[in-house]
């Protein structure tokens, strides 16, 4: 039987995203579930993120499994010069599964050509982090009740953002999507995401200002804007202030309509908006931990 | 000149059987020997680079003695010799013309231009699906990133 690594998020076909959905919503209900006893799963953090570390780990103690591995590169044999072949191949013949977060791009991807067990990326440099996009699904199936005729409006860093890339390829499976892109010229939505779209007759709209086109979201999708991805600093300097939400710019927004936010936050939500209603990220946050218990039961087949 | 051109023709022709390799960009005669593992082959080989041709101002020409190829193998030139053309030979005769075509797959041969990709670091093969052949656009197997024609380095 094939291995069902999860590496980038259109490794999943239609069905598995609905089925991730169903088993989300199920250890929602039940987080503690024993799915995992008597297993191991590595964690190799090659470099640090706390935030998806966390999440992972916690999905994992409450499914009842056992963890190995490190929390970021410089505490393990990495630094001595060992290759990512290497260290996935010794990995690979203690651990029943593998979750893996490396700086370099086609890391994961290459660490499941390798390995005998399932791998989940966890973020690989820019490249993928899919299972980010499967708790934005599930966040926004959870506010919105369904995956069809959805208008989504994508804001900030659309030119880097990874999360938007993925999202807007794994939404665009369902009924009927529209998308609105807000960014400044230097962020704009890369053509290939755009040829994608049109490829397939979704309509999509890009735009400048950040106005009140808003009214039509049923979903905004906020990113922040890193200063690592300019080249030049003040092309920053330039756009760091331009896109930001306030509470007061929610006002004729639609009701069903849910902010999204794959955090951390800098500056792009004021903080105002965290009591509204329609703010979500936070909640979203914690629909990772079941979003990523349903992904390693799928992975191992024990859903 | 003149007579200095007959000569070279002289040296790097007739061969009685095996395959001539025509309009290479000189610049890339070298690559295209790796590629083909020319310099590994026990074989007889002559090669002339810097020769006029009507096509390409500098053109390479290989001629391999007893040493015929398959298609895949081939078509892996395509890449840096886009316009190569074989001719088959036995017995001193033209018998077949080849030319070579894109593949829809390069495994190998190009390296990923992503400075932040796995293969530019750990030695790891390379492998691309080809999205596009004119001009030519490599994806990445591993980062997704696109290699473009201009970014394209031989391994
Ligand atoms: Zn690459």
């Amino acid at each position: 039987m094939k291995k069902k690594d999860l590496i980038s998020i259109t490794d999943y076909s239609k069905d598995e995203y609905l089925k991730i959905m169903e088993l989300a919503a199920d250890f929602e209900k039940n987080p503690n579930q024993n799915l995992l006893e008597g297993k191991v799963v590595a964690s190799l953090f090659f470099e640090p993120s706390t935030r998806t570390r966390l999440s992972f780990e916690t999905a994992i103690s409450r499914m009842g499994g056992r963890i190995v591995g490190f929390t970021d590169a410089g505490s393990s044999s990495v630094t001595k010069g060992e290759t990512l072949h290497d260290t996935i191949r010794m990995v690979s013949q203690y651990a029943d599964l593998i979750v893996m977060r490396h700086p370099l791009e086609g890391s994961a991807r290459y660490a499941a050509e390798v390995s005998s067990v399932p791998v989940i990326n966890a973020g690989d440099g820019a490249n993928q982090h899919p299972t980010q996009t499967l708790l934005d699904m599930y966040s926004i199936l959870k506010t919105q009740q369904t995956f069809d005729n959805l208008n989504i409006f994508m804001i900030g860093d659309l030119r880097y953002g990874r999360t938007v890339h993925s999202l807007l390829m794994a939404m665009s499976e369902f009924e009927n999507p529209i998308f609105n892109f807000i960014a400044p010229d230097e962020l704009q939505m890369p053509e290939e995401y755009k040829m994608f779209l049109r490829d397939r007759n979704i309509r999509y709209f890009e735009h400048r200002e950040f106005t009140d086109i808003i009214s039509e979201a049923d979903i905004m999708y906020m990113t922040r804007v890193q200063k690592e991805r300019f080249s030049d600093p003040m092309e920053y300097e330039e756009v760091k202030n331009v896109y930001i939400l306030k509470n007061s710019m929610l006002a004729n927004t639609k009701s069903n309509m849910r902010i999204l936010h794959p955090l951390p936050r800098v500056n792009e939500i004021a903080t105002d908006v965290d009591k509204n209603e329609k703010a979500y990220y936070f909640q979203q946050a914690l629909n990772g931990m079941y979003t990523r218990e349903a992904i390693i039961a799928h992975a191992l087949n024990l859903k | 000149m003149k007579e200095q051109k007959k000569k070279l023709k002289l040296k790097v022709s007739a061969i009685s059987q095996g395959t001539v390799i025509d309009h290479i960009p000189s610049e890339n005669l070298f690559d295209v020997i790796s590629i083909l593992e020319l310099d590994k082959t026990p074989n007889m080989i002559t090669f002339g680079a810097n020769l006029d041709s009507d096509k390409l101002v500098n053109k390479a020409i290989i001629k391999v003695s007893n040493q015929f190829f398959e298609n895949d193998e081939i078509n892996k030139i395509a890449l840096i010799a886009p316009h190569a053309k074989l001719n088959i030979i036995k017995d001193y005769e033209v018998v077949e013309k080849k030319v070579v075509e894109i593949p829809d797959q390069v495994v190998g041969i190009v390296k990923c231009f992503n400075p932040k990709c796995i293969t530019n670091a750990e030695p790891i093969t390379t492998s691309f699906s080809v999205i596009s052949k004119s001009p030519v656009a490599l994806k990445c197997k591993y980062c997704e990133k696109i290699t473009n024609e201009s970014q394209m380095v031989i391994k």
